[in-house]
């Protein structure tokens, strides 16, 4: 990875404790511009808690973090405003207000942050639905007459609704079918280039790690053991690593890969 | 896309060759874009392709792309119709993009027809309500043909769900029954006594209170406080066991919803009620005692005596006879309403408030059919 590129998020150090149970002893890890960086590791490895004290959802126990190169780690909420428009947010389920239409979901942030009128707000908030690859009648759907791949695609489209910079993903795929889940990959991939955005993925996929991915981390014995490209990673000899990629399920994906005519792994 | 651009000026747009030609300069982004709007307002595009130089532009996003889309929809052309220079490539592709997921008109909100949406609002209101009401039968007559099956033997009874419910019903609400009726005793015995000094009748305060505790506000306090307590507990218990599908792994199973969840609920209610309520007459009447000695110069003997030659007991019976009915009733909503929840947490919640709400409205008018009931038959 060429040193020169601009680091949009850094970890230094990262500590998590919950009670005796150390979560995260010394996690560094630095996202670029414009990359989809997958982070991999087993079920408690601490992936969603890593990626909550990046957003400041909680409290890291030592370590710091960095974005867009200003120290976040201790802000208070009020201080913090001005970097969480910048980055946008898909929770595991979506997260959808159930009260609200979808619309009305994705001009939740719209009305908080910026005092746009009503024409433009309708406007732009179709647009984030339709750019979420959903079709513009579920403008008006409650999130309850939503299947789940249509959630997690509204989920999408709240969290696109500031143009952000960053997206953080929680587990996109999960509870997808495969197909659901390629296509939703393959969503992901256009926006991040059409829009430039830089992503940040915590995911399970192995699909999503070949398809998706210009680099992975991985996360294991409360550090990041390796983050580099997939090829450099799947050969990487930590026994979780190798469980992971030379089981079953990984050799099915890098097959599956092999197969498909060879993608230019993006370095944008 | 450069989001991070060293001073940018405001945006603008400006419009040339007659409204041919538009030239696009600063950050078109959505935190810039109240700057913009005025601009893009009074922008005069004529019809016909147009020539859009991007040479000056520092950023754009799809809230900026959107805004050029808007601006260029009064030519009458496509997107692609549009001659696009000096645009970067990243913000090309954003464009394209976009153009291609916009709806090409505005999509006109639904017209409102405040008369005729009324008339739907009220026709459907009815077919709810009387839906409801059916499935309510429904409900109770299964819910009976199980109980029925239970006291045969045909089905079993599950005795540690029904002891259990019994504490949770009927022995945690001791202490919130017995406090709240006598002090409502004890209120109505201030009131009555002192709307009834004025006749020189205050020894008929204890009339007052005993049958109005016996007859009524024994047995309906309690019913409508275990309606607010039980009857919403087993709608969040039931629903939220529905809401993570547990009732179709019971059903799924083999086993029966009715008989596991329901029969237990309803004979912890049925046996409970009537001792809460048998409670709650004691209670009510000791308050009202209290107040007498108190304030109102009648002693214990005195009040005692008074309660054994003017009460009938007949009243007794009265009261207690509707303890059952008021149990059932609450039980039966509660579940049934527990049942109807589907998916959400937010299900759970509108269906707890509608039970509370139905079974005490179903509670109050049984009362007062009852009251009219044996006012025929003199009791």
């Amino acid at each position: 990875m060429s040193a020169d590129r601009e680091a949009v998020i850094e970890v230094e150090g990262l500590r998590n404790v919950f009670g005796r149970q150390v979560v995260h002893d010394g996690v560094d890890l630095r996202v670029f511009r414009g990359e989809v960086l997958g982070v991999i590791g087993g079920s408690g490895a601490g992936k969603s808690v890593m990626m909550r004290a990046i957003l400041g959802l909680k409290r890291p126990d030592g370590g710091r973090i960095r974005m867009f190169g200003a120290d976040t780690t201790h802000l208070e909420a009020e201080q913090r405003k001005p970097f969480e428009r910048r980055f946008g947010l898909l929770f595991q389920d979506g997260a959808l207000f159930s009260s609200l239409t979808v619309a009305e979901n994705v001009k939740v942030p719209l009305n908080e942050y910026y005092d746009l009128p009503d024409d433009l707000q309708d406007e732009l908030a179709l647009l984030k639905i339709r750019l979420a690859g959903l079709p513009a009648d579920a403008a008006h759907k409650y999130p309850s007459q939503l299947s789940g791949g249509m959630r997690k695609r509204a989920g999408l489209a709240r969290a696109l609704a500031l143009d952000p910079e960053i997206l953080f993903l929680d587990e996109p795929t999960s509870g997808l079918d495969p197909i659901g889940a390629a296509a939703f990959d393959d969503l992901i991939r256009t926006l991040t280039d059409a829009l430039g955005l830089t992503v940040f993925l915590v995911t399970h996929d192995m699909d999503s790690l070949y398809n998706l991915c210009d680099r992975v981390a991985v996360l294991a014995d409360g550090k990041v053991i390796v983050a580099d490209t997939v090829d450099v990673v799947e050969r990487h000899p930590h026994p979780w690593i190798r469980g992971c990629f030379q089981g079953p399920r990984g050799r099915g994906a890098a097959l599956q890969q092999a197969r498909t005519a060879p993608q230019p792994q993006g370095s944008h | 896309m450069a989001a991070a651009m060293p001073n940018p000026g405001p945006p603008d747009l400006a419009v040339e060759a007659g409204g041919s030609h538009l030239r696009l300069s600063g950050p078109w982004t959505l935190p810039r874009l109240d700057a913009l709007l005025p601009r893009t307002a009074a922008a005069r595009v004529a019809p016909g392709p147009v020539v859009v130089d991007a040479a000056a532009l520092s950023a754009l996003d799809t809230a900026g792309a959107l805004l050029l889309l808007r601006t260029l929809r009064a030519s009458g052309q496509p997107f692609e119709a549009h001659r696009i220079e000096g645009l970067r490539e990243a913000d090309a592709a954003l464009l394209r993009l976009v153009a291609t997921r916009l709806e090409p008109e505005r999509p006109a909100r639904e017209p409102h027809f405040a008369f005729r949406e009324m008339l739907a609002r009220i026709g459907g209101a009815v077919w709810r309500f009387i839906a409801q009401g059916r499935e309510f039968l429904g409900f109770v007559g299964l819910t009976m043909a199980t109980l029925a099956q239970v006291l045969v033997g045909r089905r079993r009874l599950r005795w540690t769900s029904t002891v259990f419910h019994m504490e949770q019903v009927g022995l945690d609400a001791v202490p919130i029954v017995a406090l709240l009726t006598f002090l409502v005793g004890a209120v109505v015995a201030f009131v009555g006594a002192t709307a009834l000094r004025d006749f020189g009748a205050e020894v008929f305060t204890v009339e007052l209170v005993s049958i109005s505790f016996l007859r009524e506000f024994g047995v309906l306090l309690t019913a409508i406080l275990l309606a607010g307590r039980s009857g919403s507990a087993f709608t969040a218990q039931i629903g939220s066991m529905k809401s993570r599908e547990e009732l179709d792994a019971i059903q799924a199973l083999g086993l029966d919803a009715i008989e596991l969840l329901v029969i237990p609920r309803l004979i912890a209610l049925l046996v409970m009620l009537p001792l809460l309520a048998f409670i709650a007459m004691l209670m009510g009447i000791l308050g009202g005692g209290i107040v007498g000695v108190l304030a109102l110069d009648i002693t214990p003997g005195m009040f005692v005596s008074r309660l054994h030659e003017m009460t009938d007991i007949s009243h007794f019976w009265v009261g207690m006879s509707k303890a059952p009915v008021f149990a059932f009733l609450i039980a039966a909503v509660g579940c049934l309403e527990g049942f109807k929840v589907e998916g959400s947490a937010e299900s759970v919640g509108r269906h707890t408030t509608a039970s509370v709400v139905q079974s005490i409205f179903l509670v109050i008018v049984f009362d007062a059919v009852f009251a009219m009931f044996f006012m025929e038959l003199d009791i």
